[in-house]
């Protein structure tokens, strides 16, 4: 029995998401990926690389630099019958692509009435921690998660960067993968039993019963090591990676506070108008009187992130941030 | 009207009469709004008829269609139900997008109509999409994007350029150029006026069409469309032509002058293309009266239509925001 069951493999972020993006055109022949530099450079962050060899010029489409133009020309794909996939570099050029993003991709289905669907799949890379400076250092899977019409998904693990691509195709509308710099070097074990992952909840990665901390993308690696030394201190605290921006999952994130009684949003983005305010506002909406502690959030201090190492490192969220919040907060108990 | 490859009677009768339908029914819409049945913006495309005419003459059912906010003319023309459209502006759920785009935003499956978009500009990247996939799912399908000169002058429409020509879509890029975008003319707006050019610049055939002749949209499209379905790429119609009424509902028209106004008028392609027809002995009197009779009835039709329609459910709201699958 033993020797049929496959043995975990180890591989980083990077490897998952290329994994998932072969198969995903092994799978489905109306599938293909464009953008810039993903076929004969490899891809900004190397996540292509070798798959150009693999599958061709017209399944694997460098594209010039025309962000709205490929963008759009993936919706136009999509609402055509095709399942594209759309690589835009990192989110900071999304913005030249903000146009298409939300006039026709997200507006399209409700604006037709019904009539056409947009199965489109956008991958970028987003945050910071690379000392990149202000211009490549962005955020935006919380704008994003602003628009109807959208599915926002941010990996913050090694399986689901192996395995969301597959669901977001599936989807017939227009989801939005945000796939963090820094993680793309992480390596973690796949479990080969897990072959897929939903895209419309939130998980517990680590339970706990004083306090729950909701995150994403690379804060969760550092909301795990702050909960691994507060556990220390005898504070159990419970980390729910949000994995779904949009639409978010209400009943885990409300069932896990209603447990806890007290809550730390961590993100990457602004705090203002951001998607901890958002989750905040839910809380105290639908949570109120299940709060035993006033909802507190670390968020990146609002700046342009800036090149110097100890200064970037100031301006983000940090795990020594979640453990004397935290601490404080279980304090009042 | 020069340069008029032969037209039978029939196709010559067809374009009039499709040109009187959106004349015609532009006409009801303007009323229409006065009296308060349509509502928000309305951009009106009389003066421009022998364009989409023109240029639906040379599609097939297969092929696609990406219009502007100025989109009732592309409808008409391209075959969607008048009382769909007019039921749409009423904002009723009979409307060919179920009420949710009114004027702007005709979308009209069946016939691959993708959309009247009101993005300046934001269409032509569509286009490339649409042409992209019918070269791997509908072979020797073509794509008529339509705009107008002002999205010349956004970035949206140089990068659909280029992907167009460098990556050999089948899309005719139709520019209708009429000469302001809002209140801006085309000399105050552009470096090189003739926008042909720039598709030139991008290697793409390109040329200057009389977009006021509908029997030289046709013949131009025809080249297009033949270039494109042999899968010789894109191609680019610059159709000079003129909006005759305001540029949408709210607009005093300070940027020009009634004189430039009537002598545009002088080439109005309705009237013209009835008197050639005339003169040519293609249309009798009795002919024409059916014509007007059955354009008339069918815009009675549409207006009829539109009042019986219902208002959608309220609960409906927010149903197609997501979508459950793929629509056949
Ligand atoms: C990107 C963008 N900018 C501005 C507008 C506002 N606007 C609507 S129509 C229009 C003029 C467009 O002119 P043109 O492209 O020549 O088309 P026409 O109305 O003449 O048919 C403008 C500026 C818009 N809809 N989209
Ligand atoms: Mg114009």
């Amino acid at each position: 029995m033993s020797s049929s069951v496959a043995k975990p493999v180890r591989m980083t972020y990077r490897e998952a998401c290329r994994q998932a993006i072969r198969d995903a055109l092994t799978n489905d022949p109306r599938t293909f990926l464009m953008g810039e530099d993903v076929g004969l450079y490899g891809g900004c962050y190397a996540v292509t690389k070798g798959l150009l060899d693999e599958f061709g010029p017209s399944r694997i489409r460098d594209t010039p630099l025309a962000e709205s133009a490929f963008v759009g020309a993936g919706i136009g794909a999509a609402i055509a019958g095709m399942h594209p996939i759309v690589e835009i570099m990192t989110c900071n050029f999304s913005l030249l692509a903000l146009d298409q993003i939300l006039n026709n991709a997200a507006s399209i289905a409700h604006m037709s009435g019904g009539q056409f669907a947009v199965p489109l799949v956008i991958r970028m890379a987003t945050g910071a921690g690379r000392q990149l400076a202000a211009q490549h250092s962005h955020s935006l899977e919380g704008w994003y998660a602003h628009i109807p019409g959208l599915k926002v998904l941010a990996p913050g693990t090694v399986e689901d960067a192996r395995h969301m691509l597959r669901s977001a195709l599936a989807d017939p509308n227009p989801v939005l993968i945000f796939e963090h710099i820094v993680l793309y070097n992480a390596e973690d074990e796949l479990d080969p039993a897990v072959e897929s992952v939903d895209i419309g909840s939130a998980k517990i990665r680590r339970p706990g019963r004083d306090i729950s901390v909701l995150t994403y993308g690379n804060s969760l690696p550092k909301a795990l090591a702050a909960a691994e030394t507060l556990a220390k201190e005898g504070i159990e605290a419970e980390v729910v990676d949000l994995r779904v921006l949009r639409p978010l999952d209400n009943a885990t994130i409300f069932e896990s506070v209603t447990r806890t009684r007290r809550c730390i949003i961590v993100d990457e983005g602004w705090k203002s108008g951001s998607i901890s305010a958002e989750i905040a506002a839910r809380l105290s909406e639908d949570l109120f009187f299940e709060l035993d502690a006033p909802i507190r959030r670390i968020c990146s201090s609002e700046v342009p992130i800036p090149y110097s190492r100890h200064m970037e490192e100031a301006a983000l969220p940090q795990t020594s941030a979640i453990i004397e919040t935290a601490r404080s907060l279980v304090g009042r108990r | 009207m020069s340069e008029r490859p032969h037209i039978d009677r029939q196709h010559g009768q067809q374009l009039f009469r499709d040109m009187l339908r959106i004349r015609r029914f532009e006409a009801k819409c303007a009323e229409l709004y006065q009296a308060q049945k349509i509502r928000g913006f309305l951009h009106l495309y009389d003066g421009e008829e022998a364009v989409a005419v023109g240029v639906m003459q040379a599609l097939e059912a297969h092929d696609a269609v990406v219009a502007t906010y100025r989109d009732h003319g592309h409808a008409i023309a391209r075959g969607l139900a008048m009382g769909s459209l007019m039921a749409e502006m009423f904002g009723k759920v009979e409307g060919c997008s179920r009420g949710r785009g009114g004027s702007m935003h005709f979308f009209d499956r069946a016939r691959r109509f993708y959309g009247g978009n009101a993005i300046v500009g934001g269409g032509l990247p569509l286009s490339i999409g649409i042409a992209l996939a019918d070269k791997e799912l509908r072979p020797g399908a073509v794509t008529a994007c339509f705009f107008g000169e002002g999205a010349a002058g956004e970035g949206e429409f140089h990068e659909s350029m280029n992907l167009a020509e460098l990556w050999e879509l089948p899309v005719i890029f139709v520019c209708e150029n009429n000469l302001y975008a809002m209140g801006m003319p085309l000399e105050l707006a552009e470096a090189e006026t003739d926008i042909f050019r720039k598709a030139q610049a991008y290697r793409m055939p390109s040329e200057k069409v009389d977009g006021m002749n509908p029997v030289a949209v046709e013949a131009a499209a025809r080249r297009a469309v033949e270039r494109a379905r042999g899968g010789k790429g894109p191609s680019f119609l610059e159709c000079r032509t003129y909006r005759f009424r305001a540029h949408s509902m709210f607009d005093a028209q300070l940027y020009r002058t009634k004189e430039e106004i009537a002598l545009w008028k002088e080439r109005d392609p309705v009237p013209r293309m009835q008197a050639w027809l005339e003169e040519n002995h293609m249309l009798s009197a009795e002919e024409l009266k059916r014509i007007e009779d059955q354009v008339d009835v069918e815009i009675d039709a549409a207006v009829a239509f539109a009042e019986a329609g219902q208002w959608e459910k309220v609960e409906d709201l927010e149903r197609f925001v997501l979508m459950d699958e793929v629509p056949e």
